[in-house]
C-alpha cells in the first residue's frame, strides 16, 4: 500500500528513532518488523518509535513490538512510544498495552526516559 | 419537510485472502459506515473489527494461502449496521479471552485472540458459527442506538 511510510534515525551509538507514517496492519506490519529487527542488529536496543504520523493501527501492530520486547530489555534496552493519536492510543489502552510500553507525549520527553533508563 | 430512513442496503464482497486488499475492505467499511451516520471514531472502531477478522481469516483459517476468498457483506438497515465475514478454510476457536501477562499475550497475539477481543470490544454483537470442513461465518453489529438515543440518519 502507498499510504505506509517507515524511517529510523539513529541517536548516538544505542539509540533509534523509527518514524511509522500511514496505516499499519497485516500487511504493513512486516516492514515494521524489519525496522525494528535492523536496529537490534545493529545492537541499538535503545528504541523510540514516533507515531505522530501513524493512522492507524491493528493488532498485528502491537504483535510486532511485542514479538521484541523481552529480547530488547534482556539487553538492557527498551522500547518506548511518543506521539500516539487519539485513535492509536485508543487500541493500545483497550489491549492493555499501556501497562507494558511506556509512552510519552513527544519525543524529547520519551528519549530522556529511554537514556536514563 | 419530508423525513426519511435510510433505505436498507446490502453490499457483497469477494476478496481474495491476501493482506494486501485489507486496505480495500477498510476503505469500503469505512465508506458504508459512514454514509450510515456513525461518527468517525465508531466508524474507525468498525473499520478495526472487520480488519481483526479478516486478518484472522487469512492468517488462521486459510494459513496464509492466497488462492482463496473472503466473503464479505455488509448491510445497513435503520437500527444499525451488520457485517458477516464468511470464510471456507479451517476452523479456529474464538472464544480466546487475553489475559493481562506478558507469556499469554504472546500465545493470545498468535492465535489471533488480540484480534478478537477487540472485534468484541468494539462492537455490540460478534457471533461466530463454525461448521467444521465448511465454512466459519463470524457476523458483527453495531447499532446506531447510543445512550438510548437514537442517532440521526441523513442521507
Amino acid at each position: 500500500m502507498a499510504d505506509f511510510e517507515i524511517k529510523t534515525r539513529e541517536d548516538g551509538p544505542a539509540t533509534s528513532i523509527i518514524y511509522v507514517k500511514g496505516f499499519l496492519d497485516a500487511h504493513t506490519a512486516p516492514r515494521f518488523e524489519e525496522a525494528l529487527q535492523k536496529s537490534i542488529d545493529s545492537q541499538r536496543y535503545h528504541i523510540l518509535v514516533n507515531f505522530q504520523d501513524l493512522n492507524y493501527i491493528s493488532s498485528a501492530g502491537l504483535g510486532v513490538l511485542m514479538g521484541f520486547i523481552e529480547e530488547v530489555r534482556e539487553a538492557g534496552g527498551d522500547i518506548v512510544l511518543a506521539n500516539l493519536t487519539p485513535r492509536v492510543f485508543k487500541v493500545f489502552d483497550l489491549l492493555g498495552f499501556t501497562n507494558l510500553y511506556r509512552i510519552f507525549d513527544n519525543e524529547t520527553e520519551a528519549l530522556e526516559a529511554l537514556n536514563s533508563k | 419537510m419530508e423525513t426519511t430512513n435510510l433505505p436498507e442496503s446490502e453490499i457483497h464482497l469477494k476478496v481474495p485472502s491476501e493482506t494486501t486488499y485489507l486496505d480495500l475492505i477498510r476503505m469500503s467499511v469505512t465508506k458504508v459506515a459512514e454514509d450510515a451516520g456513525f461518527s468517525p471514531e465508531e466508524v474507525n472502531d468498525i473499520a478495526i473489527a472487520v480488519d481483526e477478522a479478516c486478518t484472522n481469516v487469512i492468517k488462521h483459517a486459510y494459513n496464509q494461502q492466497t488462492n482463496q476468498n473472503i466473503d464479505v457483506v455488509l448491510k445497513v438497515d435503520y437500527q444499525k449496521l451488520t457485517i458477516i465475514i464468511v470464510d471456507r478454510g479451517q476452523s479456529f476457536d474464538p472464544n480466546a479471552v487475553p489475559l493481562p501477562n506478558m507469556d499469554q499475550y504472546i500465545e493470545e497475539l498468535r492465535v489471533g485472540g488480540l484480534g478478537i477481543y477487540l472485534m468484541k470490544t468494539l462492537m455490540d454483537e460478534v457471533d461466530y458459527e463454525i461448521e467444521p470442513g465448511v465454512q466459519n461465518r463470524v457476523k458483527m453489529v453495531k447499532y446506531f442506538m447510543d445512550d438510548g438515543k437514537l442517532k440521526s440518519v441523513e442521507h
